[in-house]
């Protein structure tokens, strides 16, 4: 059954450029700054392969910018927007024909779809999401590292035998490349034979979806603040947080009686009980009324300045800090993750 | 309709532990359970079952003879047939080599027009025995479903959930779905249908029984090797961390995507 490469004729790091609405997955700059490394390593060419509905010379300069040696670029009306069928054949054959040595994809939705799919139709291995990838000196194997058991076990898989060695990349871990203007590709278009009959899903729609305020009681995700906002203005930021989890905002008594925050928000004895899945305490001290009303919560998160606060006796992660400064930080790795 | 729906089962990772001194897995005393996803994708093959009158939902697992006790869970729900393969020469398959087997188990069944799956198990989280099933079977894939409608004669309706958002996808049977946990919640254990479930036969599948010999699976046939395992430096519940921001909102995200919260 097996029609698999050989590892002797294989060549170069592969890196899938996935697109969100027509622009490049951050992702695909993780995955271009691993991959660099990894094909410095083993002395190969770094290669960003880019499906597209018709050919971007915008993307290509992007892609050249962040350090791709090389770029496939396959344009076909089929490939304007992601399909399994369509995505997989063209890769497929493109991996067939070149005989990549190792080809990375982003752990995303559209990446946790194709690349099984394709390591399934070229008979070699597939890791999945993972957190650290590095060259075995001995042997020139690709260790990926991921982990297993809800993260109670890291585990370095080996494919040592089948080429490509292919892996899914968690989003959000491994350092961006740099962007250099003016850095130049070698471009190969690739007009694919695609046909309609191909592609057996047929896409109606696509929804874009902004998250809603939640209930305090049924929320999965709160994320609380007290007087430590300094004011009604920080539970804007509070917001963001939220809605980016999922979730919705609490606060404590001090701040509703400052009338920062309506008092259906207030958490505590005299509040709401709440236990959500996650509970993130931004600015409260952690008096004892208000620990009444969420140490029921399976996790809890507290930031705050002042490393002795009562509040950390409680919490799962403690971060000593500004509020201001952490929440855009977790912002900001959020929004890697999820685009 | 027949609906093969994929189920594997799994140590409730919620409930393992890591022995402080040996720095190992503490696997004892942690309960086996049915895969959260796949009890989702058994519960809607189960509500379209209930809708459509004569379809017939089989769970199939592949596995130790334990995970009969799993299978029983199943035909608990309402299961029509459950089906165990098990055999030594399975053991040790990557999703590869899991993928060429139950494929061939599912042939050995006669097909079906549904296969669903959960998205992941929640042991190995890689997501990729579905896709990889789909390839082996010539059939079209949709992952990540968190909504199926049942269109006329053949043709379903499934919103797929992407990071940010969901898109809308019409497909036609036969084709390999994969739940998520938004697409339903899984009914409760009727006292009845407990009852019920130990009277229904387990059958029982060898590889004598496939299409497939030991070369196509189990530990040997997979192109992946585990190298080594090893317990991760996870900061102890009840840390504190005093440093750069953006590393704290760094070590935060990576604690919480591990415990699946986020
Ligand atoms: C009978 C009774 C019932 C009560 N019921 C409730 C109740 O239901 N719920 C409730 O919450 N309280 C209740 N309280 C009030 C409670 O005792 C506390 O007074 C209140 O919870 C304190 O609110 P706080 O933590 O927001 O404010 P503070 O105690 O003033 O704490 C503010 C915290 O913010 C931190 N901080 C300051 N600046 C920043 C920054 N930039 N970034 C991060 N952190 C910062 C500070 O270090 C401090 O720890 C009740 C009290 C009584 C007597």
């Amino acid at each position: 059954m097996s029609v698999s490469q050989s590892a002797s004729s294989s060549q170069n790091v592969w890196v899938f450029a996935e697109l969100r609405d027509g622009v490049l997955a951050p992702v695909v700059m993780e995955l271009l700054g691993e991959g660099r490394k990894l094909a410095d390593t083993l002395g190969h060419k770094l290669c960003a392969v880019l499906l597209t509905g018709s050919s971007d010379s915008r993307l290509h300069s992007q892609l050249a910018g962040y350090g791709a040696d090389r770029i496939y670029s396959a344009a076909h009306p089929l490939l304007a927007h992601y399909t399994t069928d369509g995505f997989a054949a063209v890769l497929t054959e493109l991996i067939l024909q070149e005989s990549p040595e190792i080809v990375l994809f982003g752990a995303t939705h559209v990446g946790r779809d194709l690349a099984p799919r394709i390591a399934a139709r070229v008979n070699t291995g597939l890791t999945a999401d993972c957190t650290s990838l590095d060259i075995d000196p001995e042997t020139g194997n690709l260790r990926q590292t991921r982990p297993a058991f809800g993260g109670n076990l890291m585990a370095t898989i080996l494919c040592p035998v089948r080429r490509p060695q292919m892996s899914t990349v968690r989003p959000g871990v491994m350092d961006k490349a740099v962007f250099l203007e003016g850095r130049s590709a070698e471009i190969i278009p690739i007009c694919p034979a695609l046909k309609e009959e191909q592609i057996r899903t047929q896409l109606i729609q696509a929804v874009s979806e902004t998250l809603h305020q939640v209930s305090l009681s049924e929320a999965r995700v709160i994320v609380s603040g007290g007087l430590g906002l300094g004011g009604p203005e920080g539970y804007e930021l509070l917001k963001k947080l939220a809605g980016r989890l999922g979730g919705t905002i609490g606060a404590s008594r001090a701040a509703v009686d400052a009338g920062w925050i309506d008092p259906t928000r207030q958490v505590g004895q005299t509040g709401t009980t709440v236990k959500p899945d996650v509970y993130i305490a931004c600015g409260i001290s952690g008096a004892i009324q208000h620990l009444a009303g969420m140490k029921g919560s399976k996790i809890i998160i507290a930031i705050n300045t002042n490393r002795e606060a009562p509040i950390f006796e409680v919490a799962d992660y403690g971060l000593v800090g500004d509020y201001k400064e952490v929440i855009p930080a977790i912002l900001e790795r959020l929004e890697r993750t999820i685009s | 309709m027949k609906m093969i729906v994929c189920v594997k089962q799994v140590p409730d990772t919620a409930e393992v532990r890591i022995d402080p001194v040996t720095h190992t897995m503490i696997r004892d005393g942690v309960p086996s359970i049915l895969n959260p996803e796949d009890a989702n994708a058994l519960e809607e093959s189960l509500r379209i079952k209930d809708r459509h009158p004569g379809a017939k939902v089989i769970a199939l697992t592949m596995g130790p003879p334990q995970a009969q006790a799993m299978l029983r869970e199943c035909l608990a729900m309402g299961a029509d047939e459950a089906v165990l393969l098990t055999d030594r020469a399975v053991a040790g398959a990557d999703t590869w080599a899991t993928a060429n087997t139950i494929a061939s188990a599912i042939r050995a069944l006669g097909g079906a027009e549904l296969i669903f799956v959960g998205r992941q198990a929640i042991d190995g989280d890689t997501a990729q025995v579905g896709p990889q099933l789909a390839e082996r079977l010539g059939l079209p894939q949709v992952t990540y479903v968190q909504k199926l409608t049942t269109l006329e004669d053949g043709l379903l309706q499934v919103e797929r959930r992407m990071e940010q958002g969901y898109e809308v996808l019409r497909v036609r049977t036969p084709v390999l779905l994969s739940a998520v946990k938004e697409l339903n919640a899984p009914r409760c254990l009727s006292i009845l249908g407990i009852c019920e479930a130990y009277e229904k036969e387990i059958k029982i599948l060898s590889i004598q029984d496939l299409d497939i010999t030991p070369a196509d699976t189990g530990l040997n046939a997979s192109p992946t090797k585990v190298y080594r395992t090893f317990t991760p430096k996870t900061e102890r519940a009840g840390v504190l961390w005093e440093e750069d921001a953006g590393r704290m909102a760094g070590k935060l995200l990576t604690a919480l995507r591990e415990k699946h919260v986020i």
